[in-house]
């Protein structure tokens, strides 16, 4: 028995303090914890703090959200409820949990109710791959990365369930924008990952933020450029947020949902782009890696710093049509990782163990060919937006 | 085995997001392409025509205020100028120029919640809206000054207007000209150029001039077409022929054009009322009428550019002391008529950003 959980108990080292601490506790000179209960225990001690404690920042998070847009909007934002507000997500959750949860006529109840938990899962999940810190990780798996494309993609099931299973036309068209476009971005981003992989040798995380002498996002300029714009389009963050565009689809697939359901799908909602933050500044940014600082602080602040950049695109772009946003998913971006993907394996084939000066080469041939590419695309995308003449009778504008 | 497929209808509205008020279309897609549009008008129906005819000719100018309330300055003076018509009255020189001051600021109130809710429907998270709301505010603070309301003005009176304006009007008012064109410069820069808004917005939603004549469109979209059609300029009111601007034309007639006239209006309405400060005489403001004015028997009618299209008043009176009947003809429900043409073939989010970029007012569509 005790064989089985080896590998489980060698991987986390607080994981095995915490099996320690259950298992050793002698009580009037007898052990009361078995083996078993003490693996079970520990496990559930460190998944319920790391489950909570991600709840909890992403609840603080929208506050910080909500205050940020304040800002950008050029107003003050929530604060009336706490020092500068800062208890407005405490007021948020009440309302939510005291709210009549209306279920509408015409639902299929089953799916209706299980679509905002089977929303919610996925992105909780990916952070049982994620290293917080040095050896501060749930699960080292050897598949990391792998594990979290595959959960991620669980997301839309959840988003399909709950606007198929409202009967409302809205959430419909919202789902199906959904699903499709799901398919369009899941081959980009995976194939901008694919280069990381190439260098780092391994999907584990914790390897590929060990094996990062410069963070990956010098290395992988383009990579990383359509892996952001990807991510995005997978949270269905603006301007790719077509599949609750608000002012088309009134929330798109959770129309029909209210209460703390509703909750559920904003919740997973807000702790999407953490997670999204958490895989960027893991696999580009050198995970925990940082001077001076506890790694746990370098980890949160570029999780902060990544979140920060994708709230200032929200808070700024309008929205890309459904056709447009295909279009950029395979005729731009499936391109441009493709040759991202090429290079990358070509470099890997030359220098096969780079020195750090092999490196910054590698660097640089890749940001010339990342801006190169981006320029081009560009101009291919803009070709036909040049901005038009002044409006016919030139005015005479000396005045103003 | 072919998979059968049929079209979806959508009933959009009353109660949406950006129907900017309780407008209903009844939409059907094939996918996402829409094939037939049927718009459905009069949920905000508050009989405005019909009060009047129990109300003196004063007390009807409150009515218009709530027709179009994002620019009651602009329904105050359509109407007192169809009175003024009917009874033959003159207001004096001051008034007159106050009176084009007060709705040019009413135009650029417009302009810019057009603008504002225009990029709303885009989907850019209430941005632009809220810059676009800052400067309102400044302007909303001016009417403030001048007759203590914000909203709802009935500024104007027959034969003038209700009152001078204070003597902090002034600066205030030279002050906001010195600072607005920086700030539509600011719009300028955060919009006019930002690719997803010409992707979205150019080619999309085209009226051709033909058939927003057809449709007697007017306003902005009718000057966006090509159409060069402004009644200030073809039927000069107040002291419009005094002032020096010029019209903003547009060339295709899309999405974008739309947006550009209302930018380039805003700024030939700050040109206009830099003039009129400038040629402001002194004198009275209000030419004596009887509070219950008895026009003589007849017809007539106002009509002025509100910022939405023209805004016309036709009043009969039997020489009572309220009207016979009032006829309003409301730029915002015309110019929905060519709703239809301009949508059908395109994505259902590029309905919500030509609708958008009509500006209607749901107040004034349904009176």
């Amino acid at each position: 028995m005790e064989s089985v959980y080896v590998p489980f108990r060698e991987a986390n080292s607080f994981y095995r303090n915490m099996y320690d601490l259950f298992a050793d506790w002698t009580f009037w000179g007898v052990s009361p914890i078995p083996d078993w209960l003490a693996y079970l225990l520990a496990g559930f001690l460190i998944v319920f703090s790391v489950v909570n404690v991600v709840i909890i920042v992403t609840t603080i998070g929208t506050w910080v959200e909500r205050r940020l847009i304040g800002r950008f909007q050029s107003r003050v934002g929530p604060n009336r409820w706490g020092p500068w507000g800062l208890l407005t997500p405490v007021a948020d959750a009440v309302k939510l949990l005291s709210k009549e949860d209306t279920t509408p006529e015409g639902v299929d109840r089953w799916v209706f109710n299980l679509a905002p938990l089977v929303f919610i899962t996925p992105p909780i999940l990916v952070f049982a791959v994620i290293p917080f810190g040095k050896d501060t990780y749930i699960a080292n798996l050897n598949i990391g990365i792998l594990f979290i494309i595959a959960v991620t993609t669980v997301t839309t099931i959840g988003m399909f369930m709950g606007g198929w299973a409202s009967g409302n036309r809205y959430s419909l068209f919202g789902a199906m924008r959904g699903v499709a476009q799901l398919v369009s971005y899941e081959v980009p981003m995976v194939l901008s990952i694919v280069g990381i992989l190439l260098l780092a040798g391994s999907l584990s995380l914790v390897d590929i933020v060990e094996a990062q002498v410069i963070p990956f996002i010098f290395l992988q300029p383009l990579g990383f450029f359509i892996f952001i714009l990807a991510i995005s389009a997978e949270m269905n963050r603006s301007p790719f947020d077509i599949v609750e565009a608000d002012s088309e689809l009134v929330a798109g697939f959770h129309t029909e949902y209210s209460g703390m359901k509703w909750g559920t799908f904003q919740l997973a909602e807000f702790i999407a782009p953490f997670g999204a933050a958490a895989i960027m500044s893991t696999i580009f940014l050198k995970g925990w890696e940082g001077p001076f600082l506890p790694s746990q602080l370098w980890f949160f602040l570029k999780v902060c710093f990544f979140w920060f950049i994708l709230l200032w695109v929200r808070a700024t772009l309008p929205r890309l049509r459904v056709d447009q946003i295909m279009a950029l998913a395979w005729k731009f971006l499936f391109p441009l990782s493709l040759l991202n993907l090429f290079v990358t394996a070509a470099e890997v084939l030359v220098w096969d163990d780079p020195t750090i000066g092999q490196l910054w080469a590698m660097a640089g041939i890749n940001w010339a060919i990342a801006i190169t590419c981006l320029i081009v695309s560009s101009r291919l995308m803009s070709d036909k937006l040049t901005t038009r003449p002044p409006l016919v009778p030139v005015p005479k504008r000396g005045g103003n | 085995m072919p998979i059968r497929t049929e079209p979806v209808t959508l009933n959009l509205g009353p109660q949406h997001p950006s129907t900017h008020g309780v407008f209903r279309m009844r939409i059907t897609f094939d996918g996402e392409m829409i094939l037939d549009v049927e718009p459905v008008v009069g949920y905000l129906h508050r009989g405005s025509e019909k009060l009047a005819e129990e109300r003196t000719y004063v007390q009807v100018i409150t009515l218009t205020d709530r027709l179009d309330y994002v620019s009651s300055m602009s329904n105050n003076l359509a109407y007192v100028l169809a009175v003024e018509r009917l009874a033959g009255v003159t207001p004096p020189e001051r008034a007159m120029y106050i009176r084009v001051i007060v709705a040019e600021l009413q135009r650029i109130v417009s302009h810019l919640v057009a603008t504002g809710f225009f990029l709303n429907d885009l989907g850019a998270l209430a941005t632009p809206l809220m810059y676009c709301f800052r400067e309102r505010e400044k302007i909303l603070d001016l009417f403030e000054m001048l007759c203590g309301a914000r909203i709802t003005l009935s500024y104007m009176r027959v034969g003038g207007i209700f009152q001078d304006a204070p003597l902090e009007f002034w600066p205030a008012l030279r002050g906001f000209l010195g600072y607005m064109p920086g700030y539509l410069d600011e719009y300028e820069r955060l919009i006019t150029g930002n690719e997803i808004l010409l992707s979205r917005t150019k080619g999309v939603g085209i009226l051709s001039g033909e058939t927003a004549i057809n449709c007697s469109v007017s306003g902005p979209i009718l000057r966006a077409s090509g159409v060069n059609w402004d009644i200030r300029k073809a039927d000069p009111y107040d002291v419009y022929d005094r002032v020096d601007f010029d019209i903003p034309v547009g060339t295709v007639g899309d999405n974008y054009d739309r947006y550009l006239v209302r930018i380039a209006e805003m700024r030939q309405s700050l040109r206009i009322i830099e003039q009129c400060v400038q040629q402001l005489p002194d004198g009275p403001i209000k030419t004596e009428v009887p509070s219950l004015v008895r026009p003589p028997k007849g017809d007539a009618y106002g009509h002025v550019e509100a910022p939405k299209g023209e805004l016309g008043f036709y009043l009969v009176s039997d020489g009572s002391i309220s009207p016979y009947r009032l006829k309003i003809r409301s730029p915002s429900l015309i110019n929905l008529t060519a709703l239809r043409d301009m949508l059908i073939g395109c994505k259902l989010a590029d309905m919500i950003v030509t609708f958008g970029s009509i500006d209607i007012n749901m107040g004034e569509v349904d009176r």
